[in-house]
């Protein structure tokens, strides 16, 4: 990637050069529109699969949280569950005690303590080798699980935050028993993240990232500040974390010990091999396909899902990661190809509305 | 007080001959291989089924178990390890932890998922009294067999010319290779015997580890904490490690027992802040 080089000595041609590629690369093609337009039509599509799809929609985000920094930035973590966790009992703290009633306010505040958890924990993280790294992710979120079983006044204990009470949307949309409303607020919130990692992937930032995570060493001869731009993308998508745990506890009214356990960090690992990593929709089609892989197994046996996950993962391996994600991509070519050649046919009609889509 | 220390030194061995495998599969291959619970969990179920419906005497069921999971670990590691060794760090964490996540499902499926406890000969139960300390029969039992396995290992790793041998090919693989050491050779049999030992720990360990279908994802913080505190240059490090993970984990939970494996947790974090390479390991440019 040659336009790298030019964060380094952003001569004004070349500055042009990087602003011109990111435009084009952060145009939002016809088959991403596609893609949320079905998202959001599924609210009406599927009226009686709500719980799986606003547990899918929550699952999402938080992998597209865990792809910023390893399909981003390379960093391999066992423990993005302790971000999920912490923000899940901030969330149902508030309230719970009645200290934040806004769910909206409840939310945004619980992706910010999970960001500055992250900002703090990411100095243990950045340093040391993979393994390092693994244990201490994973040690982290264990240890915030003893935290939270220790101070059971607080947080329950092993019966999990009970009495969560949360206020309705706006003062209108209260979390009814079916989950539509949950649904639809989940729906949004993961449309507003990803627009926001979108604009982050997209940007000179976004791209120094991709350069560090190609050769740290090189990235930081060409004056990219190595170590900051990683505890800032760490930080970054421990707050989306968090705001997949707060949506968690919300929509379910509880929060219990299971928020920081192993198995939440290994499965989001599993969605992100899944979907693909390093190009945002990978958590979002990995959750989907997932979400229905889980439902499907375990309406066939209900006990024992586990073992074909863990089977999924091994044939995944097996078989190659490049070679799945190989398959993946040619898929998405052809139909991106084919989403162009049916945009150009339309294109003539509704040229306000590629005009709009360009915006993006 | 020397009670509480006897307890750890007998759970630090048994970490220690869990863990030793681990730390020379991870030294020799740079595989992170999280499956290692799995095997032990494999040597106690073993031993389980044996002593208690085939009335195996127990003294003969745990060397069983350790030919079992070794030959099991033999297979698995030529038929399906071998793939894996040149991935990257991340498909072998997947690789392994679906590993994991089949033999708990599996173990749950053909054993139950409530816990199992091995019958231990009467002979081995009780209590010595020592200069008033309370030396349980069976754990000094496993003091004594981890002890004497270090030792050997220590002997086989120092004498042999396997030893050396495996020695060179963790030091440096393709030097190794180009002397004629055959070093897939060298990786299955410690891979094998790696496995064997762990087998053997979860028999020796089921009554006080306890033996249940999560018992994989239960310990393998711990034989991780072993060996990243011991590095994986020698088996001192790791035997060095297991000792003191084992008292500071017998001791917090026993003077401070809210607190857990809190204990654990934050001493490996601060050690691994502090030394990343492990508290015991020498720099090396790896």
């Amino acid at each position: 990637m040659a336009t790298t080089t030019t964060t380094a000595t952003p001569t004004p041609v070349l500055a042009a050069d990087v602003a011109a590629y990111l435009k084009r690369r952060g145009r939002w093609s016809p088959l991403e529109i596609a893609f949320w337009i079905f998202a959001f039509a599924s609210i009406w599509l599927f009226p009686d699969k709500y719980l799986i799809l606003k547990d899918t929609a929550i699952l999402a985000l938080f992998a597209l949280s865990l792809d910023l920094i390893l399909g981003y930035a390379g960093i391999i973590s066992l423990g993005q569950a302790a971000f999920f966790g912490v923000a899940g009992y901030f969330s149902g703290l508030v309230a719970k005690y009645g200290i934040i009633n806004d769910p909206i306010i409840a939310l945004v505040c619980s992706g910010l303590v999970a960001a500055a958890f992250g900002f703090v924990t990411s100095f243990l993280v950045l340093r040391g080798s993979d393994l390092t790294r693994l244990m201490v992710t994973l040690g982290v979120s264990l240890m915030l699980g003893e935290i939270a079983n220790r101070y059971a006044n607080i947080t329950g204990g092993a019966d999990g935050l009970q009495g969560v009470d949360i206020a309705p949307i706006f003062g209108r949309w209260s979390f009814d028993l079916y989950g539509h409303n949950g649904y639809v607020y989940c729906l949004i919130v993961l449309f507003v993240c990803f627009v926001i990692a979108r604009r982050i992937v997209y940007s000179p930032f976004g791209l120094s990232l991709r350069s560090v995570k190609g050769n740290a060493l090189r990235a930081a001869a060409i004056g990219i500040p190595v170590k900051w731009r990683l505890v800032a993308i760490y930080a970054v998508a421990a707050g989306f974390a968090g705001i997949a745990g707060g949506l968690l506890t919300q929509t379910t009214a509880f929060c219990s010990l299971d928020v920081f356990s192993l198995d939440r960090s290994a499965d989001l690992l599993l969605v992100l091999i899944i979907g693909g990593t390093g190009y945002l929709y990978g958590g979002l089609i990995g959750a989907v396909i997932y979400k229905f892989l889980q439902d499907w197994i375990a309406t066939l046996t209900p006990q024992y899902w586990q073992f074909w996950i863990g089977l999924v993962l091994v044939v995944i391996v097996l078989v190659g990661r490049e070679r799945v994600e190989g398959w993946i991509a040619a898929a998405r070519g052809s139909l991106v190809r084919l989403g162009d050649r049916a945009w150009t046919r339309i294109r003539p009609r509704s040229a306000a509305l590629g005009g709009a889509a360009d915006g993006g | 007080m020397l009670t509480i220390l006897f307890d750890g030194v007998a759970y630090g061995m048994l970490l220690f001959v869990l863990a030793c495998g681990l730390s020379v599969t991870l030294g020799l291959m740079n595989f992170i291989n999280l499956a290692h619970g799995s095997f032990a969990m494999a040597g106690g179920y073993c031993t389980v089924i044996m002593v208690n419906r085939l009335g195996v005497p127990f003294v003969l069921g745990v060397p069983i178990a350790f030919l079992v999971t070794a030959l099991l670990g033999g297979l698995f590691e030529r038929t399906l390890y071998v793939h894996v060794y040149a991935r990257s760090h991340l498909d072998q964490v997947l690789f392994t932890i679906g590993l994991v996540f089949m033999s708990v499902a599996a173990v749950d499926y053909t054993m139950g998922s409530s816990q199992r406890f091995v019958q231990i000969p009467d002979a081995l139960q009780g209590q010595f009294d020592v200069f008033g300390i309370g030396m349980g029969k069976y754990r000094l039992l496993i003091i004594a067999v981890c002890g004497l396995l270090t030792i050997a290992l220590q002997l086989i790793l120092a004498k042999t010319r396997f030893g050396s041998r495996l020695r060179a090919a963790v030091d440096d693989q393709r030097v190794a290779r180009g002397l004629g050491i055959n070093v897939g050779a060298v990786f299955g049999i410690t891979f094998a015997v790696g496995s064997g030992l762990a087998g053997l720990g979860g028999a020796l360990g089921a009554e006080i580890l306890g033996l249940d279908p999560t018992f994989p994802l239960r310990y393998m913080i711990y034989f991780l904490i072993v060996v990243t505190v011991g590095g994986t240059s020698s088996i001192v490090g790791p035997f060095l490690a297991s000792i003191l993970l084992g008292i500071a984990d017998v001791a917090g939970k026993y003077y401070v027992p809210t607190l857990g494996a809190f204990v654990i947790y934050a001493i490996m974090i601060a050690v691994l802040i502090w030394r990343p390479q492990g508290l015991f390991a020498r720099a090396t440019a790896r």
